[in-house]
């Protein structure tokens, strides 16, 4: 399995994210809720505030840090819920077959035709603000591509030898497509997954930001953006560094994705003649 | 042709009854005297007398069932309800603000389309060059970038800075208002076409037939322009149509960010003060713009494969 | 004697990187072809006889290139000849055809119009010129109802109609030569067999030279006149093919004949196992350090 350049780069990006994340209480040097003094408020980047003060006198740095956490928790989170389900539904589809088949094929379709940042909004404007609903927002978008992709691996896993073995042994269907086809089927699931935690990120920032999402005052990076839009003018700083660090995480997610993509399966983007 | 063409759109129906399914169910969760209580200035009305007066007013004490009813005959006729906050009717709501919205999508398109397609060609005849990496290099960033940070990023070189093009709004629907709005939107299906472009163009080289189209002694400028070109587009415009989905709801931010009165902005301004009909009303049209899209591309598709229309 | 079409001199062939050669492929072949004959060129997969049709054509990909020696066509040296002099030479006076008849052609235009270009690209003629060119093309080879079929796209005929398809756009602007890389591979043995008839009687007919590659024996003592045994780069035998057949020399032909079985050899010779290469070849790296060329008897002779 060679992995190229972009894996690794990506990996490495991920986990200074990862790293910000997890330090965050021992490297910060403030607190990123309660240390607001209006006094120092909108500072340009000095050696106390590495990446200058916000509107209400916080340390950008320090809320940088701990914005990480949530978004490693958003991309996660919602990117298991997403496969579990997708993982479920498309397997048992595809193994079943019949009227179940035809039930997931339509309901896949139906969520297809609802773009997903639209569905989010939908979902937060009935669970309300916060974390816990965005995370099942999230969760329940875009489960229908993992979806998709578990119901053609099972249909061509399903008629592989060692499945059939495992038939004629009496193993139960349930056993049967939990031990034996979904091992198989990890490689595309886990690409999947990986690039659908950048879109993750990306979408909670958007609905952070439209004031949707993570309220105030926790430090979100999408909802730091949103008072970077008032400030813009004054201090351009408060929105560039929030932005910056959605950026460079997603570009990890992307590049570790595609560099698993790649590696596992270099043939993926090849016609078959 | 005309059979497939009647075939696609009457399928759009049953994918749209069930998305109207949907989109009820999720929504009378939503406590509707909660929701009603909004006074046509926007105030709240905290007077229990007041709220049931409300509720009477839109029907939302009457049973589930019933509701349900009122829905469906209503969308039947192109009733979408009436707004909270406004009392207006919805679909007069979104008529207003469907142009702008329309300008939008399209003029990012457009400029994805021409950015992003030559780009993905040049990188494909040209792999591993310079162009080829900065090409790639760009694709994917644009793909990871937070759109409406760039908008920001724009907003405050070119408007603030720079004093070019006016920051935000729609003003006199002039072009100059529509350029950064669509940049900033066009970002991510340019970076996608151009990726998808790239890897479609090298697919289509190593095929067969262009060696055979080679060997029948044609120049590489040809060869591009009647058999690469052909069987690239495919590619191309599938990458378009699934593009505009995630065009649309990318479009409900930046219209926000830019102040730009379409029926993104109307959305986000409605969830946030849960006035519930303009909402429904918002995603079901907004549903329906992409399924329609969606058929226009399977057609599109159809007409240059001929290896489709034998179903 | 006449003056060979195609004179291969010790051509040399192999993977370059950085102008230096990592692996060599062709080892110095040399053999020509006569106008109007019909060569085959035999061998195992990986014994270079593919590679060498595409030098000829010029069509070698990076990072094949070729090292050393000539390819006279006509008395000029291929290899000297610009891109652009080589193009119009492809598909006018060289044209080849391919084994995957299928993959070989455009499935987003109809096959009439792939005919067509070649009028339009060669001889210059208008697009409705060139397309009666490309109904009459598609009558020379036999494909019935030429005018409705002229519109048809490749993934609506069998394979034996492409291949016709392709044989009548390698013919259309009568080339010298035609290049034939295992055409039959693929299709039906029924189908085979005319398609093989089709090469053999419209090339006789115009004096197309052809070169025709195989690992199929059969095929090749059906066609040609002359054969070239080619093993590991190096071409190990010539000679003309009844005589190869009765009298092969080198082990290598000796071990591929002896591999077809033969009609009627169990009553002549008793019952016996098909012979397999390995066990007459005792060591395959001394193996090409002999090749029998045996060369061509004057004309008078020529069977």
């Amino acid at each position: 399995m060679r992995l190229g350049f972009n894996f690794w780069l990506g990996a490495l990006l991920t986990l200074l994210v990862v790293l910000a994340g997890v330090l965050a209480p021992w490297i910060a040097p403030f607190d990123p809720v309660f240390d607001a003094d209006l006094m120092n408020s909108e500072l340009p980047p000095d050696s106390t505030f590495w990446f200058g003060t916000d509107g209400q006198g916080r340390d950008v740095f320090t809320r940088i840090l701990y914005g990480a956490q949530i978004s490693l928790t958003v991309g996660i989170v919602s990117q298991v819920i997403n496969s579990v389900i997708g993982v479920t539904l498309g397997m048992t589809a595809a193994y079943w077959g019949g009227w179940w088949d035809d039930l997931v094929n339509g309901l896949t379709n139906v969520m297809l035709a609802i773009p997903s940042l639209i569905f989010a909004l939908a979902v937060m404007a009935v669970l309300g603000p916060g974390l816990p609903s965005l995370l099942i927002a999230l969760g329940l978008t875009n489960w229908s591509w993992t979806c998709r992709i578990a119901r053609s691996s099972t249909l061509s896993l399903k008629s592989q030898g060692y499945v059939q073995a495992a038939q004629t042994l009496g193993y139960g269907d349930l056993r049967i497509m939990f031990t034996q086809i979904l091992p198989n089927m990890m490689g595309p699931i886990l690409v999947m997954a990986t690039l659908g935690m950048g879109s993750a990120v990306l979408s909670e920032a958007a609905l952070s930001f439209l004031g949707l999402g993570i309220q105030p005052p926790f430090p979100s990076w999408g909802s730091m953006l949103t008072d970077a839009r008032q400030l813009i003018q004054l201090a351009p700083w408060v929105a560039i560094f929030p932005g910056l660090a959605i950026f460079l995480s997603v570009l990890g997610f992307n590049l570790l994705g595609d560099g698993l993509r790649d590696s596992l399966d270099p043939h993926m983007r090849t016609r078959n003649i | 042709m005309l059979r497939f063409t009647l075939r696609r759109i009457w399928q759009i129906i049953p994918t749209l009854i069930v998305v109207a399914l949907l989109i009820f169910v999720i929504f009378s969760v939503v406590p509707g005297s909660f929701a009603a209580s909004l006074f046509s200035d926007g105030r709240r009305a905290a007077d229990p007398q007041m709220i049931a007066r409300l509720n009477e007013e839109f029907g939302l004490n009457k049973p589930l069932m019933e509701r349900f009813i009122t829905y469906i005959t209503d969308l039947a006729q192109f009733d979408l309800g009436t707004s909270f906050r406004t009392r207006q009717p919805v679909i007069d709501l979104i008529a207003d603000r469907m142009w702008a919205s329309l300008q939008l999508a399209i003029a990012a398109m457009v400029f994805a389309l021409a950015l992003g397609v030559p780009l993905g060609f040049l990188a494909a005849l040209r792999p591993g060059s310079v162009l080829d990496t900065v090409t790639m290099i760009g694709a994917v960033s644009g793909l990871s970038m937070p759109q409406f940070w760039l908008g920001l990023l724009l907003m405050y070189l070119f408007a603030l800075q720079l004093n070019w093009l006016p920051s935000f709004g729609y003003g006199d629907g002039s072009f100059r208002n529509l350029i950064l709005p669509a940049v900033t939107l066009g970002v991510t299906p340019l970076a996608l076409l151009a990726r998808t472009t790239r890897a479609g163009v090298l697919d289509v080289l190593s095929a067969d037939f262009i060696r055979t189209a080679h060997s029948k002694g044609m120049s590489e400028a040809k060869v591009v322009r009647w058999h690469v070109a052909r069987n690239a587009l495919v590619l191309i415009v599938t990458t378009v149509g699934l593009q505009f989905g995630s065009l649309i709801g990318q479009a409900v931010v930046i219209e926000k960010l830019f102040a730009w009165p379409g029926i993104g902005s109307l959305l986000v301004d409605s969830v946030a003060i849960r006035d519930i009909p303009v909402v429904q009303g918002t995603i079901l049209v907004i549903v329906l713009w992409f399924l329609l899209i969606n058929t226009a591309v399977d057609l599109i598709y159809a007409a240059i494969d001929p290896r489709i229309k034998q179903e | 004697m006449t003056e060979a079409l195609l004179d291969v001199r010790d051509l040399r062939l192999g993977v370059v990187q950085k102008r230096a050669t990592l692996h060599a492929i062709l080892k110095g072949v040399s053999f020509q072809i006569l106008p109007g004959e019909a060569y085959g060129l035999v061998g195992e997969s990986g014994s270079g006889k593919s590679v060498t049709s595409l030098a000829i054509m010029g069509l070698l990909g990076k990072p094949l290139s070729v090292t050393g020696g000539a390819l006279l066509f006509k008395g000029q040296n291929l290899l000297d000849l610009s891109k652009r002099e080589m193009r119009r030479l492809r598909g006018n006076r060289i044209a080849m055809i391919f084994q995957e008849p299928m993959t070989a052609l455009n499935p987003l235009a109809t096959v009439g119009r792939q005919i067509a270009e070649m009028y339009m690209l060669h001889q210059g003629k208008g697009r409705q010129e060139a397309q009666e060119l490309a109904i009459e093309a598609l009558a020379s080879v036999r494909v019935p109802n030429p005018d409705r079929r002229a519109k048809d796209y490749p993934h609506q005929m069998s394979g034996g109609l492409r291949q016709r398809v392709m044989i009548a756009m390698a013919l259309a602007c009568d080339p010298d030569l035609l290049i034939a890389d295992e055409p039959t591979t693929a299709l039906d043995v029924t189908v085979q067999a005319e398609v093989l008839r089709l090469i053999k009687d419209l090339c006789a007919e115009r004096g197309t030279a052809v070169l025709f590659i195989s690992h199929d024996l059969g095929v090749i003592a059906s066609i040609c006149q002359r054969v070239g045994v080619m093993y590991a780069g190096c071409l190990v035998e010539e000679n003309e093919t009844k005589a190869l057949f009765q009298d092969p020399r080198h082990e290598y032909t000796r071990g591929l004949l002896g591999a077809l079985p033969q009609l009627g050899s169990r009553s002549q010779n008793g019952r016996r196992r098909l012979v397999d290469i390995d066990s007459i070849i005792a060591d395959r790296s001394k193996l090409t350090e002999t090749s029998f060329i045996v060369p061509r008897r004057p004309q008078g002779g020529q069977a």
